[in-house]
């Protein structure tokens, strides 16, 4: 792969100057994932409306913003599990969910699909553990199936990972014996067994009782501090996104309202919705 | 006397011998209708190529009854030149025939895992083969055992149709010993003795089964 491969059409830049500028940096490095003019229909309800988003190598991104405002929506896209309606999803350098034959844009076929969504990993607001496995199979499975490793490999990938998020005691142990903390902490490992190169997060701690927020938090900060994973997180932990993303993005209405490097977004917001998003959130917590 | 041991004696062995052919007849059917049964369900759910076509076929073997099916395959198909003996095509009648049934068990038992399963198997990038075998398939089937067992024993009572295709199982066995020597009682008697302990032995079997399933996925 050519390190300066380019996506075909240009960053297109969006009204606002700062894009622009956003579109001058990431030209000269290859995004890792960018949104281009991708939209997303319910029926007659669009919900993503032309979305245009890079995210660097190795960003950590936060996405925020009013439920309904399509966060789970954007991820749930680029992890191959909501189709577009328009636009195209780049990963690494190449689009999603369609190829160049013959000159023409097509659909990608499942190897393609599989290929590309090998970059990407995924942790779900209801874990989603496999709950006739042990913790250390729910980590195995797809290292073995999808990459072919041994079950040596896998085991010793599944019991570094388990270590590494606090579990390597409860490795036998079936989802139903751990409590939602331990649980979200093996699907995070289960993720990471497949080592992808970005890594989505879609409220992975709301489903959790307050006590054992901090465990799944905590696991976070050390994949972020230790890996150069690139990261994309919904949270509504706004104190969490401050202090680890590197920029945040608030979502309405199927668009960026605004978005920018926590220091600015928190303190002086451009926009009046940020400002009233930020107002609502922060009398809540 | 109504009931003569010696009798019952006399057909014993015979009848035990027709019990073997029953036992293999129906397990043989059993086989066929959980396999094609499962197969039926899971490529329903693929796609809508396979699922019209699929839906047609069920509809057609589950509303023609299962003594024409036979008879159709036993005794039309030799005029198209295909010839297959009587237990062969017992067998794959009545395994076809609930093998429909069977599909729609799966069904519900496919249907009842959560959206989020398959969903943490796409973003795994697991394949389709892969999702069924190691985490849909798992999940699905041990709570559908019990209706699938009330299938092996309704299986086993369809079995005396297999004498209208010449298959020597136990009803028919016992119909021939009886007007042989002009007494039904003893062999009618053990057959349906016959029946009774089978069903209740697999009926416990079942039981077995389905306590070990749920042990393995409770953990
Ligand atoms: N499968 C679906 N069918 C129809 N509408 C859907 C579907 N999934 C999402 N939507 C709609 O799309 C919109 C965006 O949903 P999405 O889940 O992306 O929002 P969100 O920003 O993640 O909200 P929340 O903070 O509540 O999780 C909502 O109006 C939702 O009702
Ligand atoms: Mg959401």
């Amino acid at each position: 792969m050519t390190p300066n491969a380019q996506p075909t059409a240009p960053c297109t830049p969006v009204s606002k100057p700062r894009d622009a500028a956003d579109c001058a940096v990431t030209a000269m490095v290859e995004p890792m994932v960018r949104f281009q003019g991708v939209v997303k229909r319910f029926g007659a309800h669009t919900v993503i409306d032309g979305l245009d988003l890079a995210i660097a190598r190795g960003e950590k991104l936060a996405l925020i913003g009013p439920s309904g405002s399509g966060k789970t929506t954007v991820l749930r896209m680029l992890m191959t599990l909501e189709r577009l309606d328009a636009g195209v999803i780049w990963v690494d350098g190449e689009p999603l969910t369609q190829v160049q034959r013959h000159g023409k844009t097509v659909p990608a076929d499942s190897a393609h699909l599989r290929r590309v969504r090998g970059k990407i990993g995924m942790v779900f607001q209801q874990f989603n553990l496999f709950p006739h496995m042990t913790a250390l199979k729910n980590c195995m499975e797809a290292p073995i199936t999808v990459l072919g490793l041994s079950r040596r490999e896998a085991e010793e990938r599944a019991v570094d990972l388990l270590a590494m998020v606090g579990l390597a005691d409860k490795k036998h142990h079936y989802p139903n014996q751990l409590s939602g903390g331990q649980q979200q902490r093996v699907a995070i490992a289960r993720a990471l067994a497949m080592r992808p190169k970005v890594m989505l997060f879609d409220e992975v701690t709301s489903a959790l009782d307050p006590e054992l927020v901090g465990e799944v938090l905590n696991v976070i900060r050390k994949l972020g501090a230790e890996h150069d994973l690139t990261m994309l997180m919904v949270t509504h932990q706004m104190g969490f996104a401050k202090e680890f993303a590197d920029r945040i993005a608030l979502f309405h209405g199927g668009k960026i309202e605004e978005d920018g490097p926590p220091a600015t977004f928190f303190t002086n917001p451009r926009s009046e919705r940020t400002r009233q998003f930020l107002r609502a959130v922060l009398e809540g917590t | 006397m109504l009931w003569e041991w010696s009798y019952a004696l006399e057909v014993l062995p015979p009848l035990l011998r027709a019990a073997a052919i029953t036992v293999e007849a129906t397990l043989l059917s059993f086989a066929i209708a959980a396999s094609l049964g499962l197969a039926l369900a899971v490529l329903r759910m693929l796609g809508p190529m396979f699922a019209w076509p699929l839906s047609i076929f069920i509809e057609f073997v589950r509303s023609t009854p299962l003594l024409i099916q036979m008879f159709f395959l036993y005794f039309v198909l030799p005029q198209f030149g295909v010839t297959l003996d009587g237990l062969t095509v017992g067998v794959l009648t009545i395994g076809v025939h609930y093998a429909t049934f069977c599909a729609e068990v799966y069904r519900t038992g496919l249907e009842n895992i959560p959206r989020g399963q398959w969903e943490a198997a796409v973003a795994l990038n697991l394949g389709v083969f892969t999702t069924f075998k190691d985490v849909i398939l798992p999940q699905a089937i041990p709570p559908v055992v019990p209706a699938l067992g009330n299938y092996l024993i309704g299986i086993f009572k369809a079995t005396p149709l297999l004498s209208v295709v010449a298959v020597l199982e136990l009803m028919g066995t016992a119909k021939i010993l009886g007007s042989e020597s002009y007494r039904y009682v003893e062999p009618i008697t053990l057959v349906g003795l016959f029946f009774l302990i089978m069903s209740l032995v697999s009926a416990t079997a079942i039981r077995a089964v389905e306590r070990m399933l749920n042990r393995r996925t409770v953990g």
